[in-house]
């Protein structure tokens, strides 16, 4: 079976990110893989193991983008596809048709995981997008998978801590959160070995999708307000609780509660 | 005239609190005509609730409930988007919001934007998060109908009584053979929700073990709060994935946020900085969590948050007396 996992190349969360005017920001910081598309990768590699077939990374961004298919040969894909795109922004829709014109020529895709979402857009919608495009059933947020023949059984979180147990067939995509498992870190000679291993690089332009499909423009960004420095109590613990009851009553951020709650 | 749909979330026949948010920003659309719309077989039961807020029409999408699968449920929807040709469909950004709006625009190559904190219907142009919170970004949508899902309890409910209207549609939708629910298994009793609380305390590594996070959830019973945890904590096996609140998690935007014993990394900021107020409890005056909230307790959280349960208490006797 052949396994696509659409992983993207994402500004590390901890980087300070610097808005330079529209939806441009300084990129030089360090980047790295999506933490949710870790998880999808890992959940590929542990069903190649049991399967068989090949693990085929798959991304749409800038050349730099490379870098991120590489850490995916070194965790154990077998070869990486990069759609090269001008913008840093694309949004969902124009992606998931990147993304799909170059699976659908690269092969028949048995299996497609993605994260459930990317930390940098946190758009939350290129797994519906992509199985919507495919015409194949999607289950996002998923925490746990397993494959028998075509049938693939995902549970996913509801709010609260509820869990549900959902059947679809296989083709399907199948959004990865971070429940589903513990990605595996490559060691050296797993890098060594990714060097050797291929990246198609596709050019945007050789796809037959057009300008113009996407939906969601970035017009600006803007650096999120902090709230600052607030009032830090000191004492002994019933003093600083009793200070703070005062201090959220006369803000009315509790008095809900106080009379007896919801 | 704007035809604003609002898709409204019920849990055994009460509509979700968040969804009167959702209903009070459609209203705010230029002479917004709101349609409700629930997922059951009669709305009669929701009418009162919705009117209450505006809502002109309550439309019960029928026949998509048994059996559940959500894919059938969103195709369901999509016809009744097409059906009474709306401008926008908002949500909320619940689990489940979610994943129908995201089927729902994908259906249709419509735009999306979930996790709204900012919306303005008559440009299309909403805010959101951004690198984890830490830009806001500004939005164009292009191409109607927008779909628009809203960040719980950031869209405050504004009542606007009136007398609502109550339909039935019954989209011809097929049993697709490809996806069906096969177990729900609900959460725990007595908890709160999490993503839609008003108020939430959450532990962090410091808590030290799972027993531990009781004093959490002692002084969660008198505040009505939801308890969370920090990955750190979750890391540590203290607490489970599912009440993590921070980047890879839940997000969380209560009232109230009681952080316990922990430290605040941008990583847990991105998960709960749309809190109104945010206290937090810390022994060590260096934790980064002390430059960003808006109330620090310099002092051990095993001393720290009893005393705020005992004292919670004591105000609620007094009241109760």
């Amino acid at each position: 079976m052949r396994i696509y996992v659409c992983i993207k190349h994402v500004p590390d969360t901890a980087a300070n990110i610097r808005p330079l005017g529209g939806p441009v920001f300084d990129e030089t910081i360090k980047f790295i893989m999506n933490p949710y598309d870790e998880h999808a990768l890992e959940e590929a590699l542990k069903t190649r193991e049991k399967t068989g077939g090949e693990v085929v990374a798959i991304t749409a961004g800038r050349e730099a983008s490379a870098a991120t298919l590489r850490t995916a040969l070194a965790m154990g894909a077998d070869r990486g596809i990069l759609v090269k795109t001008d913008a840093y922004f694309t949004d969902s829709l124009e992606t998931a048709h990147l993304l799909r014109q170059a699976i659908e020529r690269d092969g028949a895709p048995g299996l497609i995981f993605t994260g459930k979402q990317s930390v940098d857009s946190e758009g939350m919608q290129l797994p519906y997008r992509l199985a919507a495009l495919l015409d194949v059933p999607v289950v996002a947020d998923a925490v746990a998978f397993s494959i028998a023949g075509d049938l693939v059984t995902i549970e996913r979180e509801g709010e609260g801590g509820g869990r549900e147990a959902i059947e679809m067939s296989a083709p399907c995509v199948v959004g990865a959160a971070r429940g589903l498992n513990r990605p595996r870190c490559p060691t050296l000679p797993d890098m060594m070995k990714a060097k050797k291993k291929g990246i198609r690089i596709i050019d945007r332009a050789e796809l037959a999708v057009p300008d113009g499909l996407s939906k969601v423009e970035v017009l600006d960004l803007q650096p999120a307000a902090d709230r600052g420095c607030g009032v830090i109590l000191k004492g002994g613990p019933e003093a600083m609780a009793e200070e703070l009851l005062m201090l959220l009553e006369e803000k009315k951020l509790f008095s809900r509660e106080a009379d007896g709650g919801r | 005239m704007t035809r604003i749909g609002v898709f409204c979330e019920e849990k055994d026949g009460v509509i979700k609190k968040a969804v009167f948010g959702a209903v009070t920003a459609a209203r705010r659309a230029h002479e917004a005509e709101v349609y409700a719309f629930v997922l059951a077989d009669d709305a009669e039961m929701f009418r009162l609730p919705l009117q209450e807020y505006g809502v002109e029409k309550v439309v019960a999408v029928a026949g998509v409930n048994a059996p559940a699968s959500p894919d059938r449920q969103a195709e369901a929807l999509c016809r009744a988007v097409d059906d009474f040709r709306l401008d926008a469909l908002l949500g909320v950004a619940s689990a489940a919001g979610k994943d129908l709006l995201a089927r729902v625009a994908s259906l249709k190559g419509a735009p999306l934007a979930l996790d709204c904190l900012e919306l303005d219907l008559s440009s299309g142009i909403v805010k959101k998060s951004h690198f984890s919170g830490r830009t806001t970004a500004v939005l164009q949508l292009k191409g109607r109908p927008w779909i628009l899902g809203i960040r719980p309890n950031v869209f405050p409910a504004v009542a606007a009584p009136r007398e609502a209207e109550v339909l039935t549609c019954r989209p011809p939708v097929e049993a697709p053979q490809r996806m069906a629910i096969r177990e729900i298994r609900p959460e725990a009793a007595g908890g709160v929700d999490l993503s839609e609380a008003e108020v939430v305390i959450t532990g962090g590594r410091a808590v030290g073990s799972a027993d531990n996070f009781q004093i959490l959830r002692e002084c969660a019973a008198v505040l009505g709060a939801a308890v969370g945890a920090s990955r750190a904590a979750v890391d540590a096996g203290f607490a489970p994935h599912a009440v993590q609140v921070g980047q890879t998690g839940k997000t969380v935007s209560p009232r109230l946020y009681l952080a316990c014993g922990i430290s605040g990394s941008v990583q847990h900021f991105a998960g709960m900085k749309t809190a109104k107020c945010i206290v937090a409890i810390n022994n060590d005056p260096e934790a980064p969590i002390f430059g960003k909230c808006d109330y620090g307790l310099l002092g051990d959280l095993f001393e720290v948050v009893p005393a705020l349960t005992r004292a919670l208490s004591r105000r609620k006797e007094s009241k109760d007396a």
